[in-house]
């Protein structure tokens, strides 16, 4: 641990020797990633971090997860909420793995279908987009086919 | 729900063989349920004939006030319920989405007889068999679409079908308020086919080989005066058929207001009423196709 690069990177997360930390996510939408990665339903320790400083967003959030990993297809859940996150993965107080989140190319549940005529908002029926566009996003809704853009999206 | 180009031909090709021989009891020993969340007294009719005619027996109801749903029953357990009772089910729900969701909980197939404002499959299925059977091919087609292009279900399901086709034209012809969505028309120009705009409705329909009219409804419009301005512009007369081609035909999904003025009934070119015959036929093909009886 001489490397001052680690060095630093170990003080930053050191809450943790095993797991998952969470950051760069939008403050207003903190409780909404722990809603999605259901945290709140874990058993293992959690702590959090909201209205932090930061360059990016103005005011972050940051989760630590004790011996939790997510894969991919969970973790891009959020990248609908949390499009700048950053994972780090810890070992042994180490980040071994940095990784980022996309958007998938599916969305299940999350959002809400803009059209109020469609079934997914008048039954309980867990919604489902094919994602036709990124930036801004626009998603597909698989029951009535009608496009949500980013600007009418609406989180469940 | 979505057929491809080879699905497309083979249920025109059933439609055809019902055409000849209507009466064939493939459904002998089963019932379908036919099930109108919302009235729909012409497409159900046609249904329950399709039906009739494959010698298949019938449960369901017209209209939702008739049935447990005003009791609030979800369209989950109704789905649930009937089908453990019968072999096929033909829905109608006024909600978008309904069918397909309706196809993922059933364990017997569904045939989509409309949900809301977004598909109604087997009209698009009679129109592309009235298309095949007066134009004889689905290729290298000139079609006309008059009246409400912005929320007719029926032109924008006929527009997606036909663009699977060769070579297709597109002239939309429509009051500003009611022009053809871009959506359609980006799908047009990404797939490379050509489409034409019209605000006026006169004599240049001379090209075409198809005239799918639809009804300008009063309600669509949000300035009244607007209505009145537009209501008998889009107005088909008998006067405007003189210089068509000689194999162009009219089609309507009906029930019509005034677009189709009764003049145009008599001529031979008016096809709207063997279109709606048209549709039995389609329905039996359906059936025969979603149960894979042939
Ligand atoms: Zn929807």
């Amino acid at each position: 641990m001489n490397d001052p690069i680690k060095k630093k990177l170990k003080l930053k997360v050191s809450a943790i020797s095993e797991g998952t930390v969470i950051d760069h996510i939008p403050a207003e939408n903190l409780f909404k990633v722990i809603s999605i990665l259901e945290l709140d339903k874990t058993h293992n320790m959690i702590t959090f971090g909201a209205n932090l400083d930061s360059d990016k967003l103005g005011r972050k959030a940051i989760i630590k997860v004790s011996n939790q990993f997510f894969e991919d297809d969970d973790i891009n859940r959020i990248a609908l909420i949390a499009p700048h996150a950053k994972l780090n993965i810890i070992r042994d107080y180490e980040v071994v793995e940095k990784r980022i989140v996309e958007v998938p190319e599916q969305v299940v549940g999350i959002v809400k279908c803009f059209n109020p005529k469609c079934i997914t908002n008048n039954e309980a029926i867990t919604t489902s987009f094919t994602v036709l566009h990124k930036e801004p996003l626009a998603l597909k809704c698989k029951y009535c086919e009608k496009i949500t853009h980013e600007h009418q999206m609406v989180i469940k | 729900m979505d057929y491809s180009k080879e699905e497309y031909l083979r249920i025109m090709e059933l439609a055809a063989e019902f055409e000849q021989n209507p009466n064939q009891r493939l459904l002998e020993g089963k019932v379908v349920a036919t099930l109108f969340f919302e009235p729909s007294t012409r497409t159900r009719l046609s249904f329950e004939t399709a039906i009739n005619r494959l010698g298949g027996r019938i449960i369901g109801f017209s209209d939702s006030n008739s049935s447990s749903v005003t009791k609030g029953e979800t369209l989950h357990d109704t789905i649930r319920m009937v089908s453990n009772y019968a072999d096929l089910i033909v829905m109608r729900h006024p909600l978008e989405g309904s069918a397909r969701y309706a196809a993922e909980i059933s364990s017997v197939p569904i045939i989509n007889a409309g949900d809301g404002a977004n598909q109604h499959p087997t009209q698009t299925l009679l129109d592309m068999y009235s298309i095949i059977k007066t134009q004889k091919t689905l290729d290298n087609l000139n079609i006309f679409m008059v009246g409400d292009l912005k929320y007719g279900r029926t032109v924008h399901s006929l527009l997606m079908a036909m663009s699977q086709f060769e070579n297709p034209i597109f002239n939309f012809i429509a009051p500003d308020e009611l022009q053809m969505p871009d959506e359609y028309k980006i799908h047009l120009r990404e797939q490379g086919i050509r489409y034409f705009e019209h605000r006026e409705f006169t004599d240049f329909i001379s090209e075409a080989d198809i005239v799918y009219m639809t009804r300008v409804q009063k309600e669509r419009f949000s300035d009244p005066i607007e209505y009145e301005q537009v209501k008998n512009v889009y107005i088909l007369r008998n006067s405007m058929l003189k210089n068509t081609k000689p194999n162009m035909r009219i089609l309507h999904p009906l029930p019509r207001v005034n677009e189709i003025h009764p003049d145009v009934d008599k001529n031979e070119k008016a096809y709207y009423f063997e279109q709606a015959r048209n549709g039995i036929f389609t329905r039996e093909a359906i059936i025969a196709h979603t149960l894979n009886l042939i």
